[in-house]
């Protein structure tokens, strides 16, 4: 039996549903971007060129609905099925658009560079709690203009999983979608067998931006994957309740669903956020807080509702170093995010409101995750009586280690952790020095990066290497930075 | 033909199958293959591997049990074999083990127990709430090299030293060495006890009781 976790009974869901149709119809949607207020006007929408505002009647957003696509997988370099989009599947990645890196010695947040990306998608690589690798961080040694696809470059040579990513400007969405299209054998494969999704972000409140617009339209008629990151701030960008918060995040991404099938019917498109109530003492937006998880799990249930994919960040800190806080707040979310079922969870390694990375955190979050699969895998009948026949011969002698069951079931019925999490005895933890979590989890991340392989593909490399090698000249730098590949 | 056997028998321990073993050890029996070989050469080298295993956290203590399991089933076997050669079984030493009176915790002790018996000790095992006579009786009986007294309370810990005074007291401390274990036991306890040796784990426990021998 599986874990049946739920915050909204079906008449809050419809009461939000209600209310986002009616704000969709009443007030609308500003949407910055001609083309796509051209489109939504050619669908039926009443639109306000002047206030660059499109009203949408329930009836347009449910065409969409209608043709969006209940489920789709992201693939591997083989390009075997990896990410399931769709259901209750859950799966983990760690967190993106980063500008800091935690160095694991001074402990400071550093900006970000090559050598920090690179650490971190080989830990993410090696790490079976992952199922996709993101473009965690930006490079910030490396021009503006190629940014995001020299991320995406880095991804594709150090990793085979599928990749979170995005774009920061209409040019390179393009750039990258023919990055991953070289990997996949061209851009039909690559709308057949995605490898990536991209992320596309509404402006709070109800607001596509021109970027924004423009994104779910090029994604859209790629047949690339899109993963709308809406962004209610409870108290300050949306209402300051939890479901006022999640009406908000409705409205955009019914918005985003109607402009992106417009676009393209039965283009991929995924019901996802980084919402976070607003922290009314520091202004800040508090990631770990228990309430940002709840905005998350209520949206998802609603995108549930709808048979939508689903994506939240959950599982990251705003702490600034991987301490109690760190694990508490991201273990926590990574649990509600998982029992909420929701299908790619991201933010995991990252600290600081999703600020920096740090792969001893990925590898420390990598725990807090194998034990929130373990909880949504629930409680299962493993033998043919519960225990009965299990007691045969037992004979009052606690003897169930030698049994047969014992050996075969174990490893189905317990996650067993790696040695970030300390099981032994305190006489064993002096002996092996007395080291904290934080110093475990640096250990086992030099380890794995001792034993890292890169998967390659020569072919597709070298094609790579030299695009974004051109891109990189155009964007006047002499060269990349080197790799030691 | 041996070596393929040999190979059949050391991964029949690491797959804690004791029907498998104990049906390769009569196979040896039959093709009247020395049994101290089929011991050394077959089984011990399963079983040296699993607790290796188990050290790195790669195996676990199911699986070092059944493979203890499995040891037992073939040396059952192999027994009869020794006594119809006029040899015997090679031991490293005999081992009179229980946990203390008054406690009844067993898990621990039993896989000591099982490892012992699996890495080549002969072991008596006395079970749960063993009064202090019944240990030095059991080990004057059997000529016992080792004792090992479990305890999981704190309470019943401090009798472990009873059985020490106890062996002193009859004269038997010279011959016979004592192992303590038990979750409050430490390195510090023992020594203040006069206990001969301390361990963490099973394996642990091995490693020591073979030292007592001098057969690490």
């Amino acid at each position: 039996m599986k874990p049946d976790f739920k915050l909204l009974n079906p008449e809050l869901v419809n009461q939000i549903l209600d209310e986002a149709f009616q704000l969709l119809r009443e007030m609308g949607v500003k949407v910055q971007l001609p083309e796509a207020r051209q489109l939504l006007a050619a669908g039926g929408a009443e639109v306000d060129e002047t206030a660059e505002v499109a009203k949408l009647s329930e009836k347009m957003v449910r065409a969409a609905l209608a043709t969006v696509p209940h489920e789709f997988f992201l693939h591997n370099h083989a390009g075997q099925p990896i990410v399931h989009y769709g259901g209750n599947s859950v799966h983990f990645d760690p967190g993106s658009s980063g500008v800091h890196y935690l160095d694991p010695e001074t402990l400071e947040h550093i900006p970000s560079e090559t050598p920090h990306l690179v650490r971190v998608l080989k830990v993410a690589q090696s790490l079976p709690a992952y199922d996709a690798v993101s473009t965690s961080v930006v490079c910030n040694e490396v021009a503006k203009g190629i940014g995001d696809l020299y991320r995406l470059y880095l991804a594709l040579l150090y990793t085979d999983k599928p990749i979170v990513t995005g774009a920061f400007s209409v040019k390179t969405t393009q750039t990258m979608i023919d990055m991953l299209a070289l990997y996949a054998g061209g851009r039909e494969a690559l709308a057949q067998k995605p490898l990536a999704v991209f992320d596309v972000c509404p402006t709070p409140p109800l607001i596509w931006s021109k970027f924004g617009s423009q994104s779910l339209i090029d994604l859209a008629r790629a047949s690339v994957p899109a993963e709308m990151v809406s962004m209610p701030l409870a108290g300050a960008g949306s209402p300051v309740t939890i479901l006022g918060s999640v009406v908000q995040h409705t409205a955009e991404c019914l918005a985003g669903i109607v402009l992106h099938q417009l676009a393209k019917p039965g283009a991929p498109i995924v019901w996802g956020g980084a919402p976070a109530v607003f922290d009314m003492r520091q202004g800040t937006t508090p990631m770990g807080a228990v309430e940002t998880a709840m905005i998350d799990a209520c949206y998802a249930q609603v995108g549930k509702f709808l048979g939508l994919p689903t994506h939240t960040y959950l599982g990251a800190t705003d702490g600034k170093i991987a301490d109690y806080q760190g694990g508490l707040e991201s273990g926590v979310s990574a649990m509600i995010g998982a029992l909420a079922g929701i299908n790619m969870i991201s933010g995991a390694g990252m600290l600081d409101f999703l600020a920096c990375i740090s792969p001893e955190k990925l590898v420390m979050d990598a725990e807090a995750i194998g034990m929130a699969k373990r909880m949504v895998r629930g409680v299962n009948v493993l033998t043919d009586t519960l225990a009965t026949s299990l007691f045969a011969g037992i004979n009052f002698k606690a003897d169930f280690l030698k049994q047969k069951e014992t050996r075969t079931l174990f490893s189905k019925e317990q996650y067993l952790p790696s040695r970030v999490i300390d099981r032994g005895s305190h006489r064993a933890w002096l002996d092996a020095g007395s080291h904290d979590t934080w110093s475990r989890a640096k250990a086992e991340t030099n380890k794995l990066l001792a034993a890292y392989q890169r998967p390659t593909m020569p072919e597709q490399e070298q094609a790579l290497t030299e695009m974004v090698t051109r891109l990189a000249n155009e964007a006047g730098m002499e060269k990349l930075p080197e790799l030691a590949l | 033909m041996s070596k393929e056997l040999f190979d059949a028998m050391r991964q029949s321990i690491i797959d804690g199958d004791p029907e498998l073993a104990a049906e390769l050890a009569q196979k040896a029996v039959e093709l009247g293959i020395d049994p101290i070989e089929v011991l050394n050469q077959g089984f011990v080298p399963g079983v040296s591997y699993v607790g290796e295993q188990f050290g790195l956290g790669e195996m676990f203590l199911p699986e070092l049990v059944v493979a203890g399991e499995a040891m037992k089933a073939a040396v059952a076997v192999l027994e009869p074999e020794f006594t119809r050669r006029g040899t015997e079984r090679q031991i490293l030493g005999r081992v009179v083990i229980g946990t203390i009176e008054g406690d009844i915790h067993e898990i621990g002790k039993s896989l000591v127990a099982t490892m012992l018996s699996a890495s080549g000790f002969q072991v008596y095992d006395m079970g749960v709430d063993v009064p202090i006579m019944t240990f030095i009786e059991k080990a004057r009986e059997v000529k016992a090299d080792i004792i090992g007294i479990s305890a999981l309370l704190t309470t019943t810990m401090v009798r472990q030293k009873d059985v020490i005074e106890a062996l002193e007291d009859n004269g038997m401390r010279g011959q016979v060495k004592v192992m303590v274990g038990g979750a409050p036991v430490t390195q510090s306890w023992a020594k203040e006890i006069g206990a001969d040796g301390y361990s963490e784990d099973a394996v642990g426990a091995v490693v020591i009781a073979k030292t007592m021998m001098g057969a690490a």
